[in-house]
């Protein structure tokens, strides 16, 4: 009746999972219950929930990555300090929990904080800078998160119901197979990332047509902002790998589930197959990761320099590079499994020369900087953090693509100091960068500048001081992921990496905080013109937060920097100028396909794993069900009236006008 | 008669799938029947060679290919209508990086495996070991 | 999403290496779909690269050429071709605004894609019956992936074509459902080039191996 479902899957017997778990029920029954108190329930649904706004579904996407940031990171405090205890000693946590624990850090942070957080801020920014109302398929953007939502939940439960895969977060045969994994572990991992896969490509499809084919009138690709030519090589990319994804992990099913030999140690099966096809999905998802936090950083130094970025052409070509030269070096994730010199080599090569635009991208953010009037504020502190911290990991990297060098480091903490260093350094600098850059856009006031500064700092130091010990114990011979061990020339340097991961704690704990503050000191705080940063592209033309249909009359755009030239234009003038003309706006109607899709998708989900087979089909036809509702439907516009927009804009200029005026009298 | 480009001029880019609907109807079956012989004819010979002793056979292989990217190319032009016209361009960047993508993932992933099967044991060997 | 507030005039080209503004619909749907084809392609050159590589894996059992029965393939091929061509005749119906035209030949479009599933389920019934199922090697497996992967696409693309035959027949040719259409015809042909990958490679080079 309920498949392979029974009470003993819940770990009543252990205390962490039972505790943590509890406290997050808790903590989502105490929201909700907040929510219903205060009739909060109907605003979220009709403004959120079934929100098909880019500018909404991207806030929500940042939420979600957010706290999953705070689970991952339980994760790694749990690891840290497991490995300083486990000295000559079992620590706390026995074999089977911490390589769950393990396992489920890697895939959270990668699949749930990173890939969310990045998707959520191009969702955001890009139509804003494009100069267009939203992205080319709005409700397939709302069902694209919800999926997304449906993994991380199902990944989630897994801590309450059933277990986790223990095989680290990229499931390699045979060890993942039925034989060695009989367990539901690696089920709830498979199902998790095959939906929230789904997910992922609709967002990668939606944001490569809507940078192709929509953009205001005289937005030619040279003249695009660079985060937006950053958002295509990463759509692109991400259409393009996630697909092997998709099919690597559906084999892996069908050994699982129907017995089938792809990867297999009898009847033929090859497991170095596995690894061949996940890592030629695994690169370009890296680059997938770090190309936004390019883009980001393009963004941020040429606003913070008040200079245009430096060589944007080279940049452009750089970025398209990367995206090509991404999927040529794949190997270098398997050197030592066996494939010969000739073939090490040649992808040796590759690995090198894809650091290349890199190198040519770190020159240009420089030069931006140089002659320009810099200004310290939190986004451009990350942003020189990044730069340090990525291109010592960017240099271990290449150290690492020697295929000799990598026989010595593969699978040793070299290589985990590597990854964090260019993922943390890169990727979630970037990501704090422009979370800090843009949340006055999305939010209307700013975060408050002295908590960020010092979690900046927490984060940086604590970052170095957790993970150059690591490059250290890779070095004197210490392999990943191990639950005890008896060196003693380890355990000095576990313990400072601990220590470093207490200190990232505390910017964790500091960015709280600042939201929180932020949120109560919103009015000192305010951004009333729209442009807190005397910003350059056209995301800072509209008002703060924008209104649904973002500009009331789509810009025209003749060069580069297109905010900068309209300010330019504008301080020549006198103010107010004439009104524009304005005319019924139609925007895309709410939709809780996305939710409601999601909805059956988790219960399939669930049911897959615990193989519930009429579940299954019951969600099947939810989902099928919801599909055809969702095409019946007659009305997929609500047209806000003219004069509604003419309210909206002009108190938008009013304020503007007020900017613009203390300005030239200072 | 339109296509839904009521809403476009010429010379601006068309979805692909679409043609120009100059010709009518009459023109554009004509299109799809030309497709429809070609490939028929095409897949014809197919497997009439993979079946036949009346060719070398070492060029067996290599000609099936090229018939296959031949059928291929017959459904894009006739059936997808996709085109190196200027209004296509898009389409076509968008098909080519797709196609350079799958080679890759093919080409690379047998050259590995070839490599790696070619230098490591053979599983059910090392699993007569492990007995 | 609207852009009714810009200029009418060469949408979505760079009609003089000046951006027009927002692409009409219909092409931003189409590209769209495009690019979710191309997805699609480089899934299934996952599946045809295992295929490749474990082709020998038959593990004392059964090989290609033992089990293929090249006259049915023929037959299953020449079905999917003609559905193509089928759905070709129902998008000139479409653009015609041709109901009954349109309703006939999607029909007969149905008709020859669920005669290629029905022979190829008794090809896989028999395989299976014949203790050559997918669990018996790696081979097997892999064949019956990728097969059955472009199989369960064609069933999809059935139970979209029935969809949008039902909803032709309530509300007409309205614009996003001739979006739709134009979808389902990408969708559908895209179907038969990789049909053409598949038949070559696995059938053809496979039985003469």
């Amino acid at each position: 009746m309920l498949g392979k479902l029974t009470w003993a899957a819940i770990p009543f017997d252990q205390p962490i999972p039972m505790v943590a778990s509890g406290v997050v029920v808790l903590a989502i029954l105490s929201v909700l219950g907040w929510g219903v108190i205060r009739g909060h329930l109907p605003y979220l649904w009709q403004e959120w929930i079934t929100s098909v706004d880019h500018k909404r579904i991207g806030v929500m996407y940042a939420l979600l990555a957010m706290v999953m940031l705070l689970r991952g990171f339980a994760d790694a405090i749990m690891m840290r300090a497991q490995q300083s205890l486990a000295f000559h000693s079992q620590g706390f946590l026995p074999p089977e929990h911490y390589d769950q624990i393990f396992s489920a850090h890697g895939t959270i942070m990668i699949f749930f904080v990173a890939m969310p957080f990045m998707i959520g801020l191009m969702n955001f920014v890009v139509p804003l800078q494009l100069g267009v109302r939203d992205v080319a398929f709005p409700t397939l953007n709302s069902v694209g998160f919800w999926l997304t939502a449906t993994g991380a939940l199902l990944v989630n439960i897994s801590l309450v119901i059933g277990e986790f895969a223990r095989t680290g977060w990229l499931p390699y045969p045979p060890l993942s197979e039925l034989a060695y994994s009989p367990g539901v572990g690696v089920d709830y991992y498979l199902w998790s990332l095959e939906i929230s896969g789904v997910g992922t490509l609709v967002a990668g499809i939606n944001l490569v047509t809507t940078v192709l084919k929509i953009r205001t009138k005289g937005m030619n690709y040279l003249r695009m902002p660079m985060f937006c030519w950053t958002t295509l090589a990463t759509n692109l990319l991400i259409v393009a790998a996630f697909p092997i994804l998709t099919a690597t992990l559906a084999m892996l099913l069908l050994d699982r589930y129907l017995g089938f030999h792809f990867f297999t140690n009898e009847a033929g099966g090859n497991m170095m197959m596995f690894m061949n096809l996940i890592w030629a999905w695994g690169h370009p998802e890296v680059y997938i990761l770090v190309l936004p936090a390019f883009g980001i950083f393009s963004e941020v130094i040429s606003t913070f320099s008040g200079k245009p970025l430096f060589g944007y052409r080279s940049m452009v070509l750089a970025t398209m590079a990367i995206c090509i030269l991404s999927f040529l070096v794949w190997l270098h994730h398997f050197f030592t499994m066996g494939a010969g010199a000739d073939v090490n080599a040649i992808f040796g090569i590759a690995t090198m020369i894809i650091a290349v635009p890199t190198g040519v991208k770190v020159f240009n953010w420089l030069f931006t900087m140089y002659g320009g009037k810099v200004r310290f504020q939190q986004p451009l502190l990350w942003s020189l953090g990044f730069m340090v911290t990525f291109i010592i990991g960017g240099m271990t990297g290449v150290l690492m693509a020697v295929p000799p060098a990598n026989f010595l480091l593969h699978n040793s903490l070299f290589l985990i100091a590597h990854f964090h260093n260019v993922l943390i350094g890169g990727m979630l600098f970037g990501a704090f960068a422009g979370y800090t850059y843009w949340f006055p856009k999305a939010f209307g006031f700013k975060l408050h500048e002295g908590l960020g500064k010092a979690a900046f700092w927490c984060w940086l130091v604590g970052f170095y001081v957790a993970f150059m010990p690591l490059y250290v114990l890779g070095l004197l011979g210490m392999t990943r992921r191990m639950q005890h061990y008896d060196l003693p020339q380890w355990h000095p340097w576990l313990i400072v990496a601990a220590c470093g991961a207490a200190l990232i704690m505390c910017g964790i704990a500091l960015q709280i905080v600042q939201l929180v503050v932020s949120i109560r000191q919103r009015a000192k705080l305010r951004d009333c013109s729209g442009d807190p940063w005397d910003g350059r592209s056209l995301e800072w033309a509209t008002a703060s937060p924008p209104p649904a249909f973002n500009f009331a009359v789509l810009p025209e755009v003749s060069g580069e920097d297109a905010y900068w030239a309209l300010k330019q234009r504008a301080a020549g003038r006198s103010w107010p100028d004439e009104e524009p003309r304005y005319r019924d706006i139609e925007i895309p109607r709410n939709s809780a396909t996305g939710f409601v899709c999601a909805f059956f998708a988790t219960i399939m989900g669930f049911a897959l794993i615990w193989q519930i087979w009429w579940m299954v089909a019951a969600g099947a036809i939810g989902a099928f069900a919801t599909f055809v509702v969702f095409a019946w439907r007659d009305h997929d516009e609500d047209t806000i009236p003219a004069d509604e927009v003419a309210r909206l804009d002009r108190s938008n200029r009013t304020q503007r006008h007020a900017m613009l005026t203390r300005e030239a009298a200072e | 008669m339109s296509n839904g480009l009521e809403e476009a001029d010429n010379a601006v880019d068309l979805a692909p799938g679409d043609e120009h609907a100059e010709g009518g109807v009459g023109l554009r079956v004509i299109g799809y029947l030309t497709g429809l012989g070609l490939a028929i004819l095409l897949t014809a010979t197919s497997f009439f060679i993979a079946g036949t002793d009346l060719v070398w056979q070492p060029s067996i292989p290599v000609a099936l290919v090229v018939l296959a990217i031949a059928q291929m190319g017959v459904h894009l032009v006739f059936f997808l209508h996709i085109t190196t016209g200027p209004d296509n361009t898009n389409n076509v960047l968008a098909l080519a990086f797709g196609v350079l993508i799958v080679l890759l993932v093919m080409c690379g992933s047998l050259w590995i495996m070839a490599n790696l099967n070619h230098n490591m044991m053979p599983m059910d060997q090392l699993m007569q070991m492990q007995r | 999403m609207s852009t009714v507030a810009l200029t009418e005039a060469h949408h979505g080209s760079a009609v003089g290496r000046e951006w027009s503004g927002a692409a009409p619909k219909r092409i931003v749907t189409g590209y769209g779909f495009w690019i979710f084809i191309l997805s699609d392609m480089v899934m299934f050159s996952a599946f045809f690269a295992t295929y490749a590589v474990l082709q020998g894996q038959t593990a004392g059992g059964p090989t290609g050429h033992d089990l293929f029965d090249l006259r049915n393939v023929a037959i299953e091929t020449a079905f999917l071709l003609a559905s193509s061509f089928t759905c070709g005749l129902a998008s000139i119906a479409a653009d015609t605004r041709n109901k009954s035209g349109f309703q006939t030949a999607m029909a007969v479009t149905c008709a020859f894609g669920l005669g290629f599933l029905f022979l190829e389920g008794r090809e896989f019934a028999s395989l299976v019956i014949g203790g050559a199922g997918p669990s018996r090697s790696a081979f097997l497996s892999a064949f019956f992936t990728l097969v059955g992967c472009h199989g369960l696409h064609v069933s999809a693309g059935i139970l979209w074509l029935l969809t949008i035959m039902a909803q032709v027949f309530t509300k007409g040719f309205r614009s996003d459902i001739r979006r739709r259409i134009l979808c389902f015809a990408l969708f559908w042909h895209a179907l038969d080039i990789i049909w053409i990958a598949v038949f070559t490679v696995v059938y053809l080079l496979g039985s003469a191996a």
